[in-house]
């Protein structure tokens, strides 16, 4: 028996080299040290992808994508298909998880500054990553072709639109018009499960192959040198694997407790609901919007505003370019602005809901 | 200076519709004077007849072109010149309807102005004593008023809708005029407290009857006994229509009692209830049909019916519910349900049939949707039974997993 599954295992070396993959998981080692917490929220973030995958090809099965059907075909899902209400609960939970996740990855690899040379590209992958997610989490909010949703994307695209010189020309890529329409649900399906998907594989595939590359970065307050390693297997993998059954325990309560609600069909020539307000990772965003007076010095708030987002945005994604670790004996002002960062989220995001 | 700017408002009200500003010399006049002569020159600006070009001498004759350059105020209110001073109680119907009844001098204003007013006066109550000679009763100027007349279609006109019942009862809620006539004085009152009162005043409905929408206006009538159910027809038109095919239309008649308003009242009609019909105590049925007798045991049956159907769609609309105020999807149920309130609507207008075999055809449907929605009510939470019992289980067993690992974790030791 055991000679039968060696002869497989040289067949299928010969053929495939994965011993090479083999000796890499073997040898790959995780620094130990009291902020290895952290390491744990990149491997939760791609867990959720992948329950988001799953659950996203189950969906498809089922799913119309058009005004005339969407939200019926939904409304199937949860009400006719076995287990459908499961799969369409944990897709949308997992969804917000997965993004609470990747945010907690970033700002953590910011604090702990894990972009550090040579992992500037590991860094800018995953910022673009972090950007896409929101890509994902705004196309699909659309999906269900509810009431809530149609408007959101309404306000969504409009702020789009007010972005200059291109910004009229990408409201009308995003709705495939003027206006919110049948044509915008069509689009955001295919960004939702075709263009974001095929480019988060490739970004995902360089993260990935970054991380393994240059191994988990031990943060500079640790002695790198001295500090003890784990095995990746089986010891870390455990230990995500504790976490990643934690995850769908949490799924499963909040799938089974507080399904996603489906809310009303969205019909364009109703007006506005009262209180409409982005999903929580825009949240922030759009209140400073609202907060922003409509003239600053001659030019219009909201282009500003989203010209401020805009620059923070790129100042994230080159961080490791402009820190100055490059330049050593500088005050480090990277704490402060991470701080200040989530701070800025937090409050805004809470002066939103507590209106 | 407030008289001349009075007199500039006269004139610009007429200018704005169109009409010449009647060069009048009464307006001018009478303001100038004290007390209740000065009154009519006041009211003249809101007045319809000096918005459309009309002024005092249309009326009271007279020539409004002589009195402060050429000759004195003897000279424009002279006989000689048809003045005819203050028009004799008697004679203003008459002269309202010298242009009113005229269609050729209506159609100047309004082409589709109505021109039979008259007509329809001289057949009410009213027109009839006026005619015999009776002074109290109302004429055109009682409603409508003789000075400032205002549009109808004008929200302040005693003419409005939700200003006609005050205009009526002016007269018929004054039990010294009324006495003499026999005629109760409370129709405001009951009429103020009844459903259609409370949605022309409360909601500012102005589509709900008020005293003309049933009696008439320039015809004012009391329905009579024959002609009640066509009255409230009108508008109640299904209600009207199964009443006309019900036994009851004859036996009514028979018994010179009035369609509708024996049950529902007349002036104080309310929001109707089931408690109405059936064999109870509340039941108007039973003010005529004797226990056991053949119309007893049919409002029985029918009674019996509806709030069966009714409380079978509030017991499913509350299973529904409850179900989805614990996060399960059933809004389609929900809308489905609304089909067999539909149909328990359609049953209380079915009742005026009177025939428990018409009502037992609807009443089915009805019970059928009511039926379906407990049915999804009861899936939906039988569903969510099952939901926390799965996640229960799974929890148990994802636990027992993670201990599993925790222990496999502690086997391998502290690395």
């Amino acid at each position: 028996m055991n000679a039968g599954l060696q002869r497989v295992g040289e067949w299928l070396e010969e053929r495939l080299g994965w011993k090479a993959v083999q000796e890499l998981i073997e040898h790959k080692e995780v620094p130990v040290h009291r902020h290895s917490i952290w390491y744990y929220f990149g491997g939760m973030t791609l867990f959720l992808f992948v329950v988001q995958v799953c659950t996203g090809i189950l969906l498809l099965l089922y799913y119309r994508p058009s005004s005339e059907t969407a939200f019926e075909s939904v409304q199937f899902i949860m009400t006719e298909v076995q287990f459908g209400w499961l799969v369409r609960s944990i897709h949308s939970w997992s969804a917000n998880l997965m993004i609470a996740a990747a945010f907690i990855h970033m700002f953590s690899t910011l604090f702990l500054r894990a972009f550090r040379k040579p992992r500037e590209a590991t860094w800018v992958s995953g910022a673009l990553l972090l950007f896409l997610s929101l890509c994902f989490g705004f196309s699909g909010y659309l999906l269900p072709w509810n009431k809530l949703a149609f408007f959101a994307t309404k306000v969504g695209t409009d702020i789009a639109g007010v972005v200059p010189l291109v910004g009229p020309f990408m409201m009308r890529f995003l709705r495939g018009g003027d206006e919110v329409t049948g044509a915008t649900l069509t689009r955001f399906f295919g960004f939702h499960v075709a263009i974001l998907p095929a480019t988060a594989t490739v970004l995902l595939s360089i993260h990935l192959y970054l991380v393994q590359k240059h191994g988990m970065s031990t943060p500079p307050s640790v002695n790198a040198e001295t500090t003890t390693k784990m095995k990746f297997l089986p010891d870390f993998l455990l230990r995500d694997l504790v976490g990643w059954l934690a995850a769908v325990t949490v799924l499963a309560a909040l799938a089974a407790l507080f399904p996603w609600e489906l809310g009303e069909k969205a019909d364009p020539f109703a007006p506005a609901p009262a209180g409409i307000r982005p999903e929580w990772y825009f949240v922030f965003m759009f209140q400073t919007l609202k907060y922003i007076p409509s003239k600053i010095l001659g030019m219009d708030g909201e282009v500003l505003g989203i010209a401020f987002f805009g620059v923070l945005g790129l100042l994230l994604v080159i961080t490791p370019f402009i820190s100055s670790e490059k330049r050593p004996g500088k005050i480090s002002f990277l704490p402060i602005v991470g701080v200040g960062a989530l701070l800025y989220i937090f409050i805004l995001s809470a002066l939103a809901y507590l209106r | 200076m407030w008289q001349l700017m009075l007199v500039m408002l006269i004139g610009a009200a007429a200018a704005q519709s169109g009409a010449n500003p009647p060069a009048s010399t009464c307006v001018q006049c009478h303001l100038e004077q004290e007390g209740s002569v000065q009154l009519p020159a006041k009211l003249a600006a809101d007045d319809v007849h000096f918005r459309n070009g009309l002024s005092c001498h249309n009326c009271h004759g007279g020539d409004p072109t002589l009195g402060i350059d050429k000759g004195g105020p003897e000279d424009s209110m002279s006989k000689a010149k048809g003045y005819i001073g203050k028009p004799e109680r008697k004679t203003i119907a008459k002269l309202c309807s010298s242009c009113h009844s005229n269609p050729v001098f209506m159609r100047r204003y309004n082409p589709k102005a109505r021109v039979d007013q008259y007509a329809e006066y001289l057949t009410s109550v009213h027109g009839r004593k006026y005619e015999e000679g009776d002074k109290n009763v109302a004429t055109c100027v009682d409603c409508h008023g003789a000075h400032g007349v205002k549009a109808v279609s004008n929200p302040t006109s005693p003419t409005y809708p939700t200003n006609v019942a005050n205009t009526c009862a002016h007269c018929h809620a004054n039990q010294n005029l009324m006495t003499a006539y026999g005629i109760p004085t409370n129709q405001l009152e009951l009429w103020g407290k009844s459903v259609h009162g409370e949605a022309l005043i409360k909601n500012r409905d102005i589509s709900a009857p008020t005293c003309n929408s049933c009696h008439g206006n320039h015809g004012a009538t009391p329905p009579g006994v024959d002609s009640v159910a066509s009255v409230c027809g009108q508008c109640h038109v299904s209600q009207w229509d199964l009443f006309t095919q019900s036994p009851h239309k004859k036996a009514f008649a028979d018994n010179q009692l009035p369609a509708c308003a024996s049950c529902h009242e007349h002036h104080g009609i309310q929001k109707t209830s089931d408690d109405m019909l059936g064999t109870e105590e509340k039941a108007t049925c039973v003010a005529c049909h004797d226990s056991g007798s053949k119309g007893f045991v049919a409002a029985a049956a029918m009674k019996s019916g509806i709030v069966a159907l009714r409380d079978h769609l509030a017991r499913s609309r509350e299973l529904l519910e409850k179900a989805e105020r614990a996060g399960m999807e059933v809004s389609r149920p929900l809308y489905d349900l609304s089909e067999g309130r539909d149909r328990l609507v359609l049953a209380r207008v079915q009742v005026h049939r009177f025939d428990p075999s018409a009502l037992n055809p609807v009443l089915d449907e009805g019970e059928k949707t009511a039926r379906a929605s407990e049915q999804a009510g009861w899936k939906a939470l039988s569903d969510l039974a099952f939901r926390r019992k799965g996640l229960a289980v799974s929890v148990v067993i994802l636990l027992f997993m993670i201990g599993l690992l925790l222990i496999k974790i502690r086997q391998l030791g502290r690395p």
